[in-house]
């Protein structure tokens, strides 16, 4: 049987209460939409990059408390971190949630973000987790199209 | 004998009537269990689950009746086409319409839609026409209207309605005008659970002269039909959300509407005689249904309307009522709940919200307690951005369920308080 604590860990619930860096980026030189239609979770990120360096980020949005928390967290552990830092971080995440069984990440790497393993049994949530990496990975490429992860 | 299964909606007498407890026994999912717990299925706008006779008529046709129909000049073919027009018939009657070639085998009521959408709009709509459909309809009574619209150059316009989700039958008139050339109206709102006053919408569009097509996908499990008394000039129902397989849907038309209208798809079934210069068309309904139809799904609908028959609507309509007022009055005792959708004439369908928290989170940690509801938008983002609400939960009622089912709802909500804190 899956248990709830698992996917609605203290973590979570808490930045979906307070989420960090929640605003706009008023001088942001990257932005880019996730959206998914089917559950209406939105999130728009900022992302003032240089040198390949994520020098600021924030979002904002709104939606499930997963994409909500996971918004946050997420720009809180790439800030500061380079591009390709950031893909790395990316694949370990998108391997946790939604990875074969022996792509289960080691927790080291994935630090607070690691509060989203229990995820991984919620096979309808998984998109709500990775919304935003999504989006932050459209951001990096200067993608325009609105990102769907559904 | 109605008023035996009517009780104050906040009085916890849990235990279903007889006439509920016998025939939740005729559907063996809803004796599934999930997550170690007993099913509890309020997600009946969605789909409905399929009774025992509807699952044996689907089986009983490919053991012994599968051929393709109105082809085969040899005897299982005769019993197949025998069958699938046998079904027409039972929808006619389901329906009350004048004569079973009024009834169009369809894939679902979005089919159904579409089918007159682009039919009826190829010939009727044209540059400053107007389209009317009302603030509450599902995506599939707005995009193929959509289409059309913009294909030929006409303009959809919207009937709205008040916060607690019923038409304004006042500018519903207004909108009325010489340019409107169909109006298209849900019977009964799948995320609101409004019943719409049809009689009265087809009547005041008929003194204009306006058709008006009735989207009654949600209707079909609640209430009887009469299409004839509704006189609504289409009428077009789902199969699976009236206790049928998926896949089946039927769409009444009076009968003058469907010859005046050219055909919707070509193929096989649909002609009368085929040259590469010039093909005429079969009549009514075959004219409609081009290609092998779905006979299993038509014999499985027929099973569901035999199934329907036999139940006491009387019953029915009073069990259904109890079961909207007892679960809205138990669910507004949820610290946080409000409900969206408070039409005075609702069926058992109920939409809400939970303050702070997201209705994804709330369907899944319910669910973790075996209730299944419905979370999202329901393919009605406008009704969505009316209300200001990103999603809402619905849970949807059907003849089978029961006082205990609403228990088990509100119990499971609590769990998302514990969850979430507050």
């Amino acid at each position: 049987m899956t248990d709830l604590t698992e996917l609605y860990q203290q973590t979570i619930i808490e930045h979906n209460r307070s989420p960090r860096n929640f605003k706009k980026l008023e001088h942001a030189n990257r932005t880019a939409e996730g959206y998914n239609a089917i559950c209406g979770d939105k999130i728009t990120l900022y992302l003032r990059l240089e040198d390949d360096v994520i020098r600021e980020i924030a979002f904002q949005g709104s939606g499930c408390a997963i994409s909500q928390a996971s918004a946050s967290l997420m720009t809180s552990a790439v800030a500061g971190k380079t591009k390709v830092e950031a893909q790395a971080l990316f694949r370990a995440f998108h391997d946790m949630v939604a990875g074969g069984a022996d792509a289960a990440a080691d927790p080291g790497t994935l630090g607070k973000l690691a509060a989203f393993a229990g995820v991984r049994q919620f096979p309808a949530r998984v998109k709500c987790a990775n919304l935003s990496w999504h989006t932050l990975r459209a951001a990096l490429a200067a993608a325009a199209e609105p990102v769907s992860t559904e | 004998m109605t008023t035996a299964h009517r009780a104050t909606p906040r009085t916890r007498a849990a235990r279903p009537a007889p006439e509920v407890a016998t025939r939740r026994a005729d559907f063996p999912l809803l004796a599934t269990r999930v997550h170690g717990r007993p099913l509890v299925y309020l997600d009946n706008a969605a789909t409905s689950q399929k009774p025992q006779a509807v699952i044996d008529a689907i089986t009983r046709y490919y053991e012994t009746a599968n051929a393709n129909v109105h082809r085969g000049v040899y005897s299982l073919s005769e019993h197949a086409t025998a069958a699938y027009e046998g079904a027409r018939e039972k929808a006619r009657a389901f329906l009350n319409a004048r004569e079973a070639r009024e009834i169009i085998f369809v894939r679902s009521t979005t089919e159904g839609i579409n089918l007159v959408a682009s039919s009826f709009g190829r010939t009727n709509l044209g540059p400053g026409d107007e389209v009317l459909i009302s603030a509450m309809e599902h995506h599939s009574n707005i995009v193929p209207w959509q289409l059309i619209c913009e294909e030929r150059g006409a303009t959809l316009r919207v009937i709205p309605m008040n916060q607690a989700g019923e038409l304004l039958l006042d500018e519903y008139e207004r909108r009325l005008t010489e340019r409107t050339k169909i109006v298209a109206l849900v019977h009964v709102s799948n995320s609101l659970g409004t019943i719409n006053p049809v009689r009265e919408v087809v009547a005041r569009a008929h003194a204009r002269g306006i058709p008006v097509l009735v989207d009654g996908a949600q209707a079909a499990p609640h209430m009887p039909v009469d299409v004839q008394a509704l006189d609504c000039d289409f009428y077009t129902v789902s199969g699976h959300k009236m206790f049928g397989p998926t896949g089946i849907g039927m769409l009444y038309g009076k009968a003058p509407r469907l010859e005046a209208m050219p055909p919707y798809q070509g193929g096989g079934d649909m002609i009368r005689s085929v040259t590469f210069a010039r093909t005429t068309f079969a009549e009514i309904p075959a004219k409609f249904e081009a290609g092998t139809p779905h006979i299993a799904g038509a014999i499985g609908l027929g099973a569901a309307i035999d199934y329907l028959s036999r139940l006491d609507w009387g019953l029915v309509a009073a069990h259904e009522a109890d079961l909207l007022a007892y679960a809205s009055a138990r669910l507004l005792e949820v610290p946080g709940v409000r409900l969206v959708g408070t039409a005075a004439h609702k069926a058992s369908v109920i939409s809400f919200v939970v303050a702070g928290v997201h209705a994804h989170d709330v369907g899944t940690i319910v669910d973790q307690e075996g209730v299944a509801i419905r979370t999202g938008h329901h393919c009605t983002q406008p009704v969505m951005e009316f209300f200001g609400v990103p999603a809402t939960a619905r849970a949807s009622f059907a003849f089978y369920n029961t006082r205990e089912d609403a228990d088990a709802l509100v119990a499971a909500l609590a769990k998302v308080r514990q969850v979430f804190g507050g």
